[in-house]
C-alpha cells in the first residue's frame, strides 16, 4: 500500500513536471510569435540613437495614423505614418519637446490625431462613460446577489 | 410591470443608445482640418511636370507658397496611383485654364509617388494644363495635414488657407470657391479692382 501510494506521487509529481515544460514551452512559442510579428511590422530605426529611437516611438504611439482604422504611426506600416514617423524623430532630434511634437500634429491634423483625447469638454464622456458602466453594472450585481441570496432565508421564513 | 425600474432602465438606456445612433450618421473618414483660416503652410517643391499655356512652369523650378501672396492658389494633391485623382483631372485641367486669365494658379503636388510615374500618368491622361511639384518624404503632405488623395486646398490672396476639400473636387465647387475668392480683397495689395471679375457663364 505504502509503495503504490509513493509510486502514484513520483507518477503525480512526473506529470506536474511535464505539464509544467509544455506550458512553458508554449509561453515560449507564444512569446517568439509576437516579437516575430511586431519586428515585421515596424520599420528599421533610422536613427543610431537609441534614446531618440525610444522617445519617437513613444510619441509615435500616441499619434493616430490618418489612413488606417485605429492603429498609432508607430504600429502601423503604410508609408504615410512612416513618414509621420519621420517628421516626430527630425522635430525630436532637433530639440523640441514631445509635448511640442504633439501641438505640430494637432496644428495640421486637430485633435483627432491624438489617440487618446484629452480628458477636456465633451471628450470627458468617453473618459466617464465606462466608469459610469461599471458603477451601474455594480449596483445590479449587487441587487441581484442580494436578492438571490435573501431568497432561501425569506423560503425558510415561510415553511 | 415595475414602472420605476423601467423608467431607471431607459434613462441609462436612452443616452447610451442616442449617443451611438448620432455615432452612426457620422464619416469617421470626414475628418475636419483645423487649417482652413490659417496661414497656409510654407514650402519650395520643384516642378517635375511643367503644365502648359499660361499656367506653364519649366521643370526644376522651384515653387513657395509665400511667392503667391495676393494670389489665390489651389493646391491639388494627386498620384498616379489614386483612382479618384482621374475623375477629377480633367475638371481640373478645364478649369485651372479658364481660370489663369483672372490671375487663379493652380499646382498639383504628387503625393507618395515617383515623378516618372506622375508625368508617364499625365501624358496618359491627355496632358495637364497646370505644373506638377514633386513632395519628397511628403513632408509637404503632412504640413497641410493631409490623409489621402485626392485633397484639394484653396489658398486666399491674405496667404491663408481658405477652404479644403477631399475627394474629387467638382467643376461646380471650384467655380464656387475661387469665385468668392477672387472677389475677395487682399490686405496689403493694390489694384485689385481686376480681382472683381465676372462669374464665368456655367460655372456656379
Amino acid at each position: 500500500m505504502r509503495v503504490s501510494a509513493s509510486s502514484s506521487a513520483v507518477m503525480r509529481s512526473r506529470r506536474r513536471r511535464g505539464l509544467a515544460r509544455a506550458l512553458f514551452a508554449a509561453l515560449a512559442l507564444l512569446l517568439l510569435g509576437a516579437s516575430t510579428v511586431r519586428a515585421q511590422s515596424q520599420s528599421m530605426p533610422v536613427s543610431t540613437d537609441p534614446v531618440l529611437e525610444a522617445r519617437t516611438r513613444a510619441v509615435a504611439a500616441q499619434l493616430r495614423c490618418p489612413v488606417c482604422q485605429g492603429n498609432s504611426i508607430e504600429d502601423s506600416p503604410s508609408e504615410l505614418a512612416q513618414d509621420m514617423k519621420g517628421v516626430v524623430r527630425e522635430q525630436l532630434a532637433s530639440g523640441k519637446s514631445p509635448d511640442e511634437v504633439k501641438q505640430y500634429f494637432i496644428a495640421k491634423y486637430g485633435e483627432w490625431i491624438l489617440l487618446e483625447p484629452k480628458a477636456t469638454g465633451f471628450n470627458l464622456v468617453v473618459y466617464a462613460l465606462p466608469m459610469v458602466m461599471v458603477l451601474i453594472g455594480g449596483v445590479v450585481v449587487w441587487r441581484a446577489v442580494k436578492k438571490w441570496t435573501a431568497e432561501p432565508a425569506e423560503a425558510d421564513a415561510d415553511t | 410591470m415595475n414602472w420605476k425600474r423601467a423608467t431607471v432602465a431607459a434613462f441609462v438606456a436612452f443616452p447610451v443608445i442616442g449617443l451611438l445612433g448620432y455615432a452612426l450618421t457620422l464619416d469617421p473618414k470626414e475628418i475636419p482640418s483645423p487649417l482652413p483660416g490659417r496661414d497656409a503652410p510654407a514650402f519650395s517643391l520643384a516642378v517635375f511636370a511643367q503644365g502648359e499655356g499660361e499656367q506653364q512652369r519649366a521643370v526644376g523650378d522651384s515653387i513657395r507658397v509665400s511667392d503667391h501672396r495676393g494670389e489665390v492658389v489651389v493646391l491639388n494633391f494627386w498620384a498616379s496611383w489614386c483612382l479618384a485623382c482621374r475623375d477629377e483631372h480633367s475638371t481640373l485641367s478645364t478649369v485651372a485654364e479658364s481660370y489663369a486669365r483672372q490671375g487663379v494658379k493652380f499646382y498639383g503636388v504628387l503625393y507618395n509617388d515617383v515623378p516618372s510615374n506622375g508625368t508617364r500618368w499625365i501624358s496618359e491622361m491627355g496632358g495637364q494644363t497646370y505644373p506638377s511639384v514633386q513632395d519628397p518624404r511628403t513632408r509637404t503632405a503632412i504640413d497641410y495635414g493631409l490623409y489621402g488623395v485626392p485633397e484639394t486646398f484653396f489658398i486666399g490672396r491674405d496667404g491663408r488657407v481658405a477652404y479644403k476639400h477631399v475627394g474629387p473636387v467638382t467643376a461646380a465647387v471650384l467655380a464656387r470657391k475661387l469665385d468668392s475668392l477672387i472677389a475677395l480683397r487682399a490686405p496689403s495689395t493694390t489694384g485689385d479692382s481686376a480681382a472683381r471679375v465676372t462669374v464665368p457663364p456655367g460655372k456656379s
